[in-house]
């Protein structure tokens, strides 16, 4: 069993930036040995111990502008921090009940896995290795991301398209699937490019603020945060293009159904109730609407069961929204237009909208 | 332990194995044998089984595999298409590029500068010894980044860049060079630069047999480089000029045509070669010092001037002095071109990397790393070993 963890971890890290793996097969030995203890501690019903503790521990991002970031006043902030905030609010009506723990792309699943934490929310991508073999549960997508470009309009105007990129030089950390996604979209429209790779992150960013490149490539989500610390962001843009496919969403360990149903609408009622228009202003006055689907999802109807079967109280959504806004305010707050990162909605637009935010109904 | 009791028994006039100092140095060496060899077994034994464990073979199969990946400088034909090998090949060729060039260029001004901290111009004097004193006493990881981020990195960007004499480009993308283009019977001029090399060689020996005859000199200096520049010269005026220069022109993102030369490439040369070039020039000036005034002043007297004294006198004996600490030079310089991955210049531990973290083979690569940097370094030995045999003392 350990060595079928020790194989699978090594794996499920393809996503992990510029790792070697001679130095994960040491910690990946730690985290299969930490895995197995984890079998035995991780059936307890997360809600009771999360009820019990007062308080929701939540895994999120050391530091990703608009994310998950210390704000000046040292609290946590952003997109992820969000959904740790909503799921405490749904627990405790309280969103601000919640302990947070930075943590690195390497060490992410470790907390979750051992029990450090109740909940990942930390631009993790979803895939099939990391929900079987690191036994992680994804409670949905909450951020449809993938691998863009990005570039410096007023040194090469006039490009509007990745297929424009016709032997330019392209800075791309090694070792990712970043490197080889970028390898196959050049070759698949039959572009040259000269690609320029570093070993870390920093080393990257460095190279193509001073120029050396035409291009970045990494997670579009990353490019924007990426674009607020360069020398001159408004000088830069990023590219329509798309070439890859990374889904983020909050994980919590197998063995919780439970847990997991809390996550996962915690999520959809976020949608939901921008679907239906109830925002955090008006989230009140919509308690008194004669519209039977907006009366059921805030828990006013007779009878309603729907929280209590979920563990928590029937306004469990009254109180997520009143904490922290429907999907559309946590975004545009924290990455959207009322932020510095000013991304657009895109591919996470309601699926009514043209994107593919979408959710179950509430019924 | 039976031994020692056989001789126990017939301690009569001998004395006891234990006292016995060849027993004893057998007895240590084979204890310290079977250790070691216990050691490696276990090492063996060890590794083997925690990867079967694991569930990782060490076939080296896996380099068949499409590579998937690009290489920005390349002195072979390579795509994503290729196999992993294929881009071992492109990493092995860049680390042998930048070791040669690095050991010529660092051999030049090493020599250069250690002759200069002798001259009798204060000027050149203190300024050799500056030079040696900064590049010596900086990490050469510094000096890289001194190059690439303090120097080529702000030049201009490719749209403004320098114009260099011979229609060089230089921008923050490297140097672009005229590339020659060899056109029908171009082939005889490297016949007759081949035929010139040869004719040079030919032409040593007979001057040096007829000074040692009559005394008297050649000019060969002069005659070779009439003949290397003159015959492949006579060569293209009899075929008409059959080259052309692909000379480089400004593209859309960065320069097209001609040849590029990359920043990584030219930082990473450039610091290896004034780096090494300071350890040289310091060993250089030993080599000379250590040549006994005596065979100075000697040369004096037979009325040789300093020049010819330097070049016949005091440099081929402080040869033997300096070729053999000049051989681990050239290897320094040889494994510290795997600094490369600092800059993300390609060779072959930078891409060997990739093809780690994308395979997950850490130790088949690491062991292709150990054999070719041990094989590269063996090879410069024997070359140096050589040399060093011509150019020791020969006593008559």
């Amino acid at each position: 069993m350990r060595d079928s963890h020790k194989n699978d971890r090594a794996n499920a890290r393809t996503r992990e930036k510029g790792l070697w793996v001679m130095k994960t097969s040491t910690k990946a030995l730690l985290g299969a040995a930490g895995l197995s203890l984890v079998a035995t501690m991780a059936s307890a019903a997360t809600l009771d111990d999360v009820k019990a503790r007062g308080v929701l521990k939540c895994a999120v991002n050391t530091g990703l502008a608009g994310f998950a970031a210390p704000n000046d006043k040292g609290e946590y902030t952003g997109f992820d921090v969000d959904y740790c905030r909503a799921v405490a609010a749904a627990i405790f009506n309280d969103p601000n009940k919640v302990e947070y723990t930075p943590t690195t792309a390497k060490d992410r699943f470790e907390v979750l896995a051992n029990g450090t934490v109740d909940l990942l929310a930390r631009n993790t991508t979803w895939t099939l290795s990391r929900d079987t073999t690191l036994k992680l549960n994804f409670a949905g997508i909450n951020y449809f991301d993938g691998q863009g470009f990005m570039i410096n309009a007023k040194k090469i105007p006039g490009v509007n398209s990745a297929l424009q990129l016709s032997g330019a030089a392209v800075c791309v950390q090694t070792g990712t699937t970043t490197e080889l996604n970028l390898a196959d979209f050049f070759k698949a429209n039959n572009l040259q490019y000269n690609p320029v790779v570093f070993e870390k992150l920093e080393e990257v960013n460095a190279a193509y603020d001073s120029g050396r490149c035409d291009v970045y490539t990494t997670d579009q989500s990353g490019l924007y945060s990426i674009r607020l610390t360069l020398t001159s962001p408004d000088d830069h843009v990023v590219l329509p293009e798309i070439i890859s496919k990374e889904p983020l969403g909050p994980a919590v360990r197998h063995g919780d159904d439970q847990w997991l149903d809390i996550v996962r609408w915690t999520m959809n009622a976020l949608v939901i109730a921008e679907e239906l228009g109830i925002t955090q202003a008006n989230v009140e006055e919509m308690k008194a609407s004669t519209n039977p689907e907006i009366r059921r999802v805030l828990g006013q109807e007779a009878n309603s069961k729907f929280g209590a079967d979920l563990g928590l109280s029937e306004d469990w959504v009254v109180n997520i929204i009143k904490a922290v806004g429907n999907y559309g305010e946590v975004f545009e707050r924290n990455i959207g237009s009322g932020s510095p990162l000013k991304i657009a909605r895109g591919l996470n637009a309601l699926w009514t909208k043209g994107g593919l935010q979408y959710a179950p109904p509430i019924r | 332990m039976a031994s020692v009791n056989a001789i126990d028994s017939d301690r009569g006039d001998r004395v006891s194995l234990i006292y016995n100092p060849v027993a004893r140095a057998i007895f240590f060496q084979a204890v310290v044998f079977v250790g070691l060899l216990a050691l490696i077994v276990w090492i063996v034994r060890n590794t083997v089984d925690n990867l079967e464990r694991a569930g990782r073979n060490i076939s080296f199969g896996f380099l068949n595999e499409r590579a998937g990946f690009d290489i920005g400088q390349s002195l072979v034909p390579y795509s994503s298409d290729s196999t992993y090998i294929d881009a071992l090949i492109v990493g092995l060729l860049n680390t042998l590029l930048i070791a040669f060039v690095g050991i010529i260029t660092a051999t030049i001004v090493g020599f250069l500068i250690g002759v200069g901290r002798l001259s009798r111009n204060w000027l050149i004097r203190k300024f050799c010894t500056v030079y040696v004193e900064v590049f010596r006493n900086i990490p050469p990881l510094l000096v890289i980044f001194f190059w690439y981020l303090g120097v080529l990195a702000i030049l201009p960007q490719p749209r403004e860049s320098l114009h260099l004499p011979f229609g060089m480009l230089l921008s923050n993308r490297g140097l672009a060079v005229p590339k020659p283009v060899w056109g029908e019977g171009a082939w005889l001029a490297g016949a007759a630069l081949l035929l010139a090399i040869a004719m040079c060689v030919f032409v040593a020996r007979r001057a040096r047999a007829r000074q040692m005859a009559t005394g008297q000199r050649f000019p060969v200096f002069w005659t070779c480089i009439a003949l290397l520049v003159g015959l492949p010269l006579l060569a293209l005026v009899v075929m008409g000029f059959p080259v052309s220069f692909d000379v480089p022109v400004l593209g859309a993102f960065q320069t097209s045509g001609g040849m590029a030369i990359g920043p990584e490439f030219l930082a990473l040369y450039l610091s290896l070669s004034l780096y090494t070039a300071s350890f040289i020039a310091e060993i250089v000036r030993a080599g000379i010092r250590g040549v006994g005034k005596g065979q100075t002043e000697a040369s004096f007297a037979l009325g040789l001037r300093p020049g010819a004294t330097t070049r016949l006198v005091v440099l081929p004996q402080a040869m033997r002095i300096i070729v053999p600490p000049l051989t681990s030079q050239y290897l320094n310089l040889t494994k510290n071109s795997s600094l490369a991955i600092a800059v993300g210049y390609p060779d072959l531990v930078s891409v060997g990397g990739t093809i780690l973290n994308k395979s997950g083979n850490s130790i088949q690569i690491v062991a292709i790393w150990m054999v070719v940097y041990l094989s590269i370094s063996l090879a410069t030995s024997l070359f140096m070993n050589w040399f060093n045999t011509r150019v020791a003392l020969v006593e008559r």
